[in-house]
């Protein structure tokens, strides 16, 4: 082999780490095409054991919008910004979706994937990454049909649309920060298997999908709390800031995404440390 | 003296033994919380040194063996150095690209075929992209599956699943090799086509830690070997030298009584006390003679009589090389319902003795109603002479094997 010359060869030190070590992205870096596999195969895998296939990554959002508009929207009468309740519910849904299904997934993600923990060394953070970057594509999916419903509800995107990539990103890098929790404890405590599903749901009242931000403000700030407040949640910030880029809706709710912003980078930031803190015994606990 | 390839100092793995209860419930960690609030973390629970300032170099191209009983650490050797688990203490410094081999086919997708299959294993294992598209048709030709590449690898044989796993682990190329016992899978052509492999790896001068029972692989394959011993190093030598060194190890140990051994496993309510090999009459002998009937009484100490319990009582035979010949089990046998005492023994019968003569080593196991109460490795010796075992009044010859099976032979003209 020309190409292996142990003289010039990379070296490997291999030593006890420090309780905080590092999250060495650039060793993930290094490994991305195991990470392009890893979602590629997560998906293919998806799409290959399902009949539905692709469809379920509409169906899902459809279907729980239809329900929502029936029930919140006609039923409860519950405002919607002045958009047509369906439209609403599902621009909502789709971020939700998205962060819902990129929880369950990558919670499940480190213990789902002992078999190669055991037996093969790689950085441990490609494992909840991939599982979240596979959720991409049903977003990915799902997406056309917003463009439809707008259409058809002649609801047209204002320049706020540029910052829907931004937004977006916000999504991922706050299913990213939770599911790097959720992943790592679940190694632990394998209780965080039950909380999941509870957890979401949970979750899904506390944030702006079946009703909008702006029933909750006023009663915020009754209590003498800034409206910002909501946006501790990232995900109040994500479905509100993507009603406004893709809907139009309103002023930009600059301190809303601001905040969840910033508690979206501080668990990012949190699960990646905790992450590999807990990551040398994984092998062990598995 | 060039730089070593390797270099192991000090090395030092621990594990907490409490841990057989592999992960805790969020319940149990609150309760222990508030039970004892200001106990600063975990009870303390013993520990035990899977591997022990363990230290060695490998040079370049070098070929080496590590063997060792079972729970010597071996295997968390081999993990450590591949990185799956971190050590506790210690400095590994390795030289080149790593490829570590613990199984074959981790991460295969049964859904996925063959083909997805060999650029997900492969990425696993660190290959790139481009490096599995250049070894692409290579890998298929060695795997030999050119017309199932595009079925999914669940409709694949068992054999045609292995060539494929072991083809893309063999195509690797790193400049250092470890292997697990992944040679152990699979029929003895599969096997004998892996240690070709593996010898042509060997040859082209890269360095391989191979850590295997098969002592006769590691003859084969190894120029040096590592013998560990309750996670030390006993002996790096010469492989001749550290097979032998081996072989000595698990003697010493069977020679120790088994009421003494603290190295067990199981519940320990029952424990084996003593072994005897007797006559068929019941005399106790040091040595089985082959042909004859033999009897062996596994005595014990119980804390409890449990009267017709499901007693599945065994005990396996290995050779010298460490490979097993055979497993006697009341399971099997058909004798599983026996009434425990408080003292007593188990006792098997052994009719026309048929190991050729040696040494063999045995293992204990005991479950009494599916709880598996006691286990010793290398639990005694059964020293055997060869006996007069066809009845022809002529000894027989070791020659090969360690097998004597009863049999006639009788010559028959072609009718035709």
């Amino acid at each position: 082999m020309a190409e292996s010359l142990p003289s010039v060869a990379e070296i490997t030190v291999i030593e006890p780490q420090g309780r905080l070590a590092g999250p060495r992205l650039r060793e993930v870096w290094a490994y991305r095409e195991l990470l392009y596999f890893l979602v590629w195969r997560d998906v293919k895998v998806r799409y290959k054991q399902t009949v539905l296939g692709a469809a379920w990554a509409i169906l899902q959002p459809l279907a729980t919008a239809a329900v929502f508009t029936i029930f919140f929207g006609r039923l409860a009468g519950i405002p919607s910004d002045g958009l047509p309740y369906p439209l609403f519910a599902y621009a909502g849904l789709l971020v939700w979706t998205f962060f819902a299904q990129g929880l369950a997934q990558s919670s499940a993600s480190v213990v789902g994937s002992a078999n190669l923990i055991t037996k093969v060394y790689f950085p441990r953070l490609v494992i909840p990454f991939s599982a979240v970057l596979s959720g991409l594509l049903d977003l990915a999916i799902a997406t056309p049909l917003l463009v439809v419903m707008m259409a058809y509800y002649r609801v047209w995107p204002g320049a706020a649309i540029v910052a829907a990539p931004f937004v977006l990103a916000l999504a991922l890098l706050a299913v990213t920060g939770v599911g790097l929790w959720l992943s790592a404890l679940n190694v632990e405590y394998r209780d965080v298997r039950f909380v999941v599903p509870f957890l979401v749901q949970l979750w899904l009242f506390v944030t702006p999908v079946i009703y909008p931000a702006s029933v909750v403000t006023p009663r915020l700030e009754r209590l003498g709390l800034p409206g910002w407040v909501l946006g501790l949640n990232p995900m109040a910030g994500v479905v509100e800031g993507f009603r406004w880029a893709t809907l139009g809706t309103g002023a930009a709710p600059v301190s809303l995404l601001s905040a969840s912003a910033v508690v979206a980078l501080v668990l990012c930031v949190t699960g990646a440390l905790y992450f590999r803190s807990v990551e040398r015994s994984f092998a062990d606990v598995v | 003296m060039s730089t070593p390839t390797i270099r192991v100092s000090g090395l030092s793995k621990r594990f907490r033994i409490g841990e057989l209860v592999r992960y805790k419930s969020l319940r149990e960690s609150i309760q222990n919380a508030v039970k004892a609030p200001f106990r600063r973390g975990r009870r303390p629970k013993e520990m035990i040194w899977a591997l022990r300032d363990v230290s060695f170099e490998v040079a370049p191209g070098e070929v080496v063996g590590v063997i060792g009983r079972n729970g010597a650490g071996k295997s968390t050797l081999l993990k450590v150095l591949s990185r799956i688990t971190e050590p506790t203490e210690g400095r590994v410094e390795l030289r080149g690209r790593v490829g570590s081999l613990l199984e074959v086919g981790t991460g295969f997708h049964l859904e996925l075929t063959g083909r997805e299959n060999i650029y997900l294993n492969g990425a696993i294992l660190g290959m790139k992209r481009a490096e599995i598209d250049r070894k692409f048709d290579e890998i298929v030709a060695f795997a030999e599956i050119e017309r199932f590449l595009d079925t999914p690898v669940k409709h694949y044989s068992t054999g045609m699943y292995l060539r494929l796993a072991f083809a893309v682990a063999a195509h690797l190329e790193p400049e250092i090799l470890l292997v697990d016992e992944v040679l152990a899978v699979g029929d003895s052509e599969f096997q004998k086509k892996c240690l070709g492999k593996m010898g042509d790896v060997a040859r082209a001068g890269r360095t391989v830690l191979f850590v295997s029972h098969n002592l006769a692989a590691v003859q084969q394959l190894c120029r040096t070997g590592i013998v560990l011993e309750q996670g030390r190093v006993a002996c790096a030598a010469d492989v001749a030298l550290a097979v032998r060194h081996y072989t000595q190890q698990v003697r010493r140990i069977a020679a120790t009584s088994v009421a003494e051994r603290t190295d067990r496993a199981g519940s320990q309510w029952l424990r084996v006390t003593q072994v005897a090999l007797c006559h068929a009459d019941g005399r106790e002998i040091r040595q089985a003679l082959s042909g004859e009937d033999v009897v062996l009484r596994f005595y014990y100490a119980s804390e409890r009589d449990v009267p017709d319990a499901s007693v599945n009582f065994a005990f396996n035979v290995r050779n010298l090389h460490g490979l097993l010949l055979t497993n006697l089990n009341s399971r099997d046998s058909g004798n599983l319902r026996m009434t425990v005492h408080r003292r007593g023994y188990f006792q098997c019968t052994w009719p026309r003795f048929n190991l050729r003569s040696g040494t063999y080593a045995c293992a204990i196991y005991c479950e009494v109603n599916g709880e598996v109460v006691d286990w010793v490795q290398s639990a005694f010796e059964l020293q055997v002479e060869d006996g007069d075992f066809f009845g022809t009044g002529r000894l027989i010859h070791r020659e090969q094997g360690d097998m004597l099976i009863p049999h006639t032979w009788s010559s028959h003209g072609d009718p035709a």
